[in-house]
C-alpha cells in the first residue's frame, strides 16, 4: 500500500470515529441537537458537555500514547519498548495508591491530588531508568528494558502492600483507578492533559529526523551527525511527561502505545514523518472507539476502557504477528 | 599544502574500564587508502570508533583535516568523516532509499525536504555503489552483500571526504568481497576519497592499499608501505602464528598463507 493512501485511510477512519462516537450511546441524540451547542435539554447537555469532551479526551490520550510508543520503540530499537514497559504507568499508579492510602485528609485542599501523585510517580520511574542510562552509558537497550520491567515489579509490590493495608474503600479506589477509564474525564481533565500531550508531540515532531536515525542504532546515528545523548534525553523526558500526563488523567490504559505503531508501520512504513501522524490517528481513533464500546457493552453501566483496549487489542495483535512472516517487520 | 585528512597523536582510549589503545600515532594524508590490520582484540575497531568520535580519547589528540576532533560538533564531523560500522545483522525497518537519504542528515535543516544537492548526492551514492536498482526494496530483504553496499552508499551520501570502514568484507561471499574491494578502489581514484579500512584478509586489503597500519595489543606494530609488512618475521610478530608467503604470477605482492593441518 502506498504510504500516502495509508495516512488518508487512517485520517478518514479517525474522522468517522470522532463524528460518530458522540452520537452513539444509551441516550439517543436527536440530530437537531447538533445545531444547538448551548441547548439546555438533556440530549444537548449529554452530547455537548459529557460525550464530546470525553470522546476528545479519548482521542487525545490515544494519540499521545501511540506517538509515545512509536518514539520509545525507535529510541530503544525494541518493539516491546513503550513508556509503560519502562515503568511510567506503574510509577504513576503507585503514586495514586499512596495518595489513596494516606492522603485522604489532603483531598480537601482542592488540588487535583491524584493527578499530581500520578505525575510524581511517573517521574520517579523515568528518572530511575534515565539515571541508569547515565551510570552505564554502554548499557544496551535490553538492559534498560529489563530495568524498566524490574521497576514495574517493584512498584507493583508497593501497590499490593498499600492495597492490602488500606481500608476497603481506598482499596477499591486504587483498583478502580488501575483499570483505567474515561468516565470521569471532563473538560477540566482534558485541559490538564492537553499541555503535556502538546509539549510531547512538539518535542517528537522537532526530532522527527533524529528518530529515524536513532532507529538505525545509536552509533550510526552519531556518525551521521546526531547528538545522540541530548536527543535521547529530550525524547525520553518529553515522551514520559506526555504519557505521565495522560495516565494521570485517564489511568493506565494498556496496549494502545505498543500496538498502534506496529500496525501503522505496516500501513505507512517506519519513517517517523509518516509513522508519528499515522500512529496518532490510529491510536486516537482506536481509543475513542474502544471508549464508545465501553459505554455500551454492559449499559447502563460502563466498563473501564482499559478492559476493552486489551480485550480487543491483544487477539488482533497476535493475529497480526502470526499472519506476517514476510519482510518489513520491526 | 593540505593538512592530513586524519592525524592521531598519542591516542589512548579506555573502554569498559580497560585501556584498549596505549598511545597510537598515525597520519593519513588526503587521498590515501590505508589498510588497518591486526589480530582480534588489537584495538582496530576502537581506533575507528575514536576517529569518528564514538569513544572519547582518554589522552592524546585527533585532528580531522587539520581541525581538532574534540572541537567539532557531531554534524561538522559527519560532513568530513563517513563511517561504515561492522555489519550487526540487526533488522532495519527502512527502504534502501530512505536509509541512504538519512545520510544527508548533517546537511539538512530541521524542517523541509531534500534539496537538489541532497538528491544528487543520494543518486550518486546509489549509482556508484551499484545499488540504484534496489532503492525501493526494504533493507531487510537484501542479502548481506547488497546490504553492505547500501551501508557504504549511506555513508557516501554524507558527502564526506574521508571514509572509515570496519571490516567491510567480513561475512561476504567472494563475489561481494570483490565488489566491495573494487568499489573502494574506484572511490579512491574518483572522487579521490581518503579511505581507512579494517580487514582480516591481508591478501586483498594490501593489494589496493597505499599504506598499512598493523595494531597489536593496542599499539602500532607496523606502519608503512604494504610490501614491507610482508616478511615472515614481521607478520609472525603481529599475528603470533606461523605464516607462509607465496608468490603467484601476476600478483605484485606475495600472498600470505596460514600453515594449516600440517599439510
Amino acid at each position: 500500500m502506498r504510504p500516502a493512501f495509508g495516512i488518508l485511510l487512517l485520517a478518514a477512519a479517525a474522522a468517522v470515529t470522532l463524528l460518530a462516537s458522540p452520537l452513539i450511546g444509551v441516550e439517543p441524540i436527536p440530530l437537531v441537537t447538533l445545531l444547538d451547542p448551548r441547548g439546555t435539554e438533556p440530549a444537548a447537555v449529554i452530547l455537548w458537555q459529557i460525550r464530546l469532551p470525553r470522546v476528545l479526551a479519548a482521542f487525545v490520550a490515544g494519540a499521545g500514547l501511540a506517538a509515545g510508543g512509536a518514539a520509545f520503540q525507535a529510541v530503544f530499537r525494541n518493539p516491546l519498548a513503550t513508556p509503560y514497559t519502562l515503568g511510567v504507568a506503574s510509577g504513576a499508579a503507585c503514586g495514586v495508591a499512596l495518595v489513596s492510602r494516606f492522603g485522604i485528609g489532603l483531598a480537601a485542599a482542592h488540588l487535583p491530588l491524584n493527578t499530581l501523585a500520578a505525575l510524581a510517580g511517573a517521574f520517579v520511574a523515568v528518572a530511575t531508568v534515565w539515571s541508569l542510562t547515565r551510570l552505564r552509558p554502554q548499557a544496551s537497550s535490553t538492559v534498560l528494558l529489563l530495568a524498566g520491567v524490574a521497576m514495574t515489579f517493584l512498584f507493583s509490590s508497593l501497590i499490593l502492600f498499600l492495597q492490602y493495608t488500606s481500608s476497603l474503600g481506598s482499596s477499591y479506589r486504587i483498583v478502580r483507578w488501575l483499570m483505567g477509564g474515561l468516565a470521569a474525564v471532563d473538560l477540566t481533565a482534558l485541559g490538564h492533559m492537553l499541555p503535556f500531550v502538546l509539549a510531547g508531540l512538539v518535542a517528537l515532531a522537532w526530532n522527527v529526523r533524529e528518530l529515524d536515525l536513532l532507529a538505525t542504532g545509536s552509533d550510526l546515528a552519531a556518525s551521521r551527525g546526531v547528538d545522540v545523548v541530548r536527543t535521547r534525553d529530550v525524547i525520553f523526558f518529553a515522551t514520559s511527561l506526555m504519557v505521565g500526563g495522560i495516565v494521570a488523567a485517564c489511568g493506565p490504559i494498556g496496549f494502545v502505545g505498543m500496538m498502534a505503531p506496529h500496525i501503522c508501520r505496516l500501513l505507512v512504513g517506519a519513517e517517523h514523518r509518516r509513522l508519528l501522524p499515522a500512529s496518532m490517528l490510529f491510536g486516537g481513533a482506536f481509543l475513542a472507539a474502544c471508549d464508545t464500546v465501553a459505554r455500551l457493552v454492559i449499559s447502563p453501566a460502563e466498563l473501564p476502557v482499559g478492559v476493552i483496549t486489551s480485550f480487543l487489542g491483544a487477539p488482533f495483535f497476535l493475529w497480526l504477528l502470526l499472519r506476517r512472516s514476510g519482510p518489513g517487520e520491526v | 599544502m593540505r593538512p592530513p585528512a586524519l592525524a592521531v597523536e598519542g591516542l589512548r582510549v579506555v573502554y569498559g574500564g580497560r585501556e584498549v589503545l596505549h598511545g597510537v600515532d598515525l597520519e593519513v594524508p588526503p587521498g590515501q587508502l590505508l589498510a588497518v590490520v591486526g589480530p582480534n582484540g588489537a584495538g582496530k575497531s576502537t581506533l575507528m570508533r575514536a576517529l569518528t568520535g564514538l569513544v572519547p580519547a582518554a589522552a592524546g589528540r585527533v585532528t580531522v583535516d587539520g581541525r581538532p576532533l574534540a572541537r567539532l560538533s557531531r554534524r561538522e564531523l559527519a560532513r568530513s568523516v563517513g563511517y561504515v560500522p561492522q555489519a550487526d545483522g540487526r533488522s532495519l525497518p527502512f527502504s534502501v532509499r530512505s536509509f541512504v537519504e538519512m545520510g544527508r542528515y548533517p546537511h539538512l535543516g530541521r524542517w523541509g525536504s531534500l534539496q537538489a544537492a541532497d538528491l544528487e548526492a543520494v543518486g550518486w551514492a546509489l549509482e556508484v555503489t551499484g545499488t540504484a536498482h534496489l532503492s525501493d526494496r526494504a533493507l531487510d530483504t537484501l542479502s548481506g552483500g547488497e546490504r553492505q553496499l547500501v551501508s557504504i552508499a549511506a555513508a557516501l551520501a554524507q558527502g564526506a571526504s574521508t571514509l572509515l570502514l570496519d571490516e567491510p568484507t567480513s561475512f561476504l561471499d567472494y563475489r561481494h568481497q570483490v565488489e566491495v574491494g573494487a568499489l573502494l578502489e574506484r572511490l579512491h581514484v574518483e572522487p579521490g576519497l581518503t579511505i581507512v579500512t579494517v580487514s582480516h584478509d591481508l591478501n586483498t586489503s594490501l593489494a589496493a592499499a597505499d599504506a598499512v597500519l598493523a595494531l597489536r595489543e593496542g599499539r602500532v606494530a607496523f606502519h608503512g608501505p604494504p610490501r614491507d609488512i610482508l616478511e615472515p618475521a614481521t607478520l609472525e610478530a603481529i599475528y603470533d602464528v606461523e605464516l607462509r608467503l607465496a608468490t603467484w604470477p601476476g600478483c605484485d605482492l606475495p600472498l600470505v598463507l596460514p600453515r594449516t593441518g600440517g599439510r
